[in-house]
């Protein structure tokens, strides 16, 4: 059941992957990232994760992807010129490229030892992924970069409204 | 389920993400491509959390996407200011700072 549940959605996320290529337009790309996303939450909840795959979907799938389209949106992509990939000839040398880098992947994913990685005690295994034991070592453990993540958007809140701004 | 499997959908989407940041020309889908990487990386950093047993990968998929979210926000910034000095939104006629 585990393993269906997992090729049903890497088949999804994969080929929702391959459209986002594939489409000319990019509001289509956009609607098959946001598949592939979800795709993507899917297999979190596979790996015992449901925080990682609640936030997937509220905040990926959800927020950033809401603000792709609303820009897609207010550039008018419908009635712009269509843009041409790059040459034919440049895309199969990047294919080719892209299956050179999975096979050379493919050696070094497969020599690497898990067995002998260092792993927690297995005493946390039942609750590892809940929000609760993510919220005790987050606020913890990573106290200060979580305090920084909030100055980081504090600074690119004020760089958007800089940047967006029409110079009058 | 061997964790393999999960490496190689990840190192697989990495790829068509890159492969779509070669060659795509409009700007919008160049980042709809690099959040494709984004979301690869995430997910063999769930992988490894969930084979190891260990909650750390999950905060670091976290911050990613708190990075990914400003990225995102500066990017589009970006891209509505180059669409309005350029009327366009093909990434080579953004070539001032090329060389």
């Amino acid at each position: 059941m585990e393993s269906f549940l997992f090729y049903l959605f890497a088949l999804t996320a994969l080929l929702a992957a391959v459209n986002v290529l594939i489409q000319r337009r990019v509001f289509y790309s956009a609607i098959s990232l946001i598949i592939c996303l979800t795709a993507l939450s899917g297999i979190y909840m596979i790996l015992d994760s449901p925080f990682i795959a609640a936030i997937q979907v509220i905040v990926y799938a959800g927020a950033i992807m809401v603000l792709f389209l609303f820009v897609i949106m207010l550039l008018d992509p419908f009635s712009a010129t269509l843009l041409r990939d790059k040459k034919k000839s440049l895309a199969y040398f990047a294919v080719l490229l892209g299956i050179c880098g999975i096979a050379l992947l493919y050696q070094l994913l497969k020599s690497y030892d898990l067995a002998r990685a260092p792993r927690s005690p297995a005493g946390l295994t039942g609750s590892m992924g809940s929000i609760r034991h993510i919220g005790e070592v987050l606020f913890e453990g990573y106290l200060l970069p979580f305090e920084m993540t909030s100055i980081l958007i504090l600074v690119a809140i004020i760089g958007v409204v800089v940047l967006a701004k029409r110079k009058t | 389920m061997e964790i393999l499997h999960y490496l190689i959908l990840s190192a697989l989407l990495f790829t068509i993400g890159a492969i779509g940041v070669l060659l795509k020309k409009n700007i919008i889908a160049v980042f709809l491509c690099i959040e494709l990487m984004l979301n690869a990386v995430n997910l063999s950093f769930v992988a490894f959390s969930h084979y190891l047993n260990q909650v750390d990968g999950q905060i670091i998929v976290f911050f990613v996407m708190v990075v990914a979210a400003a990225e995102a926000a500066v990017g589009l910034a970006i891209t509505i200011a180059v669409h309005r000095t350029r009327q366009s939104l093909n990434v080579d006629d953004a070539d001032i700072m090329k060389w």
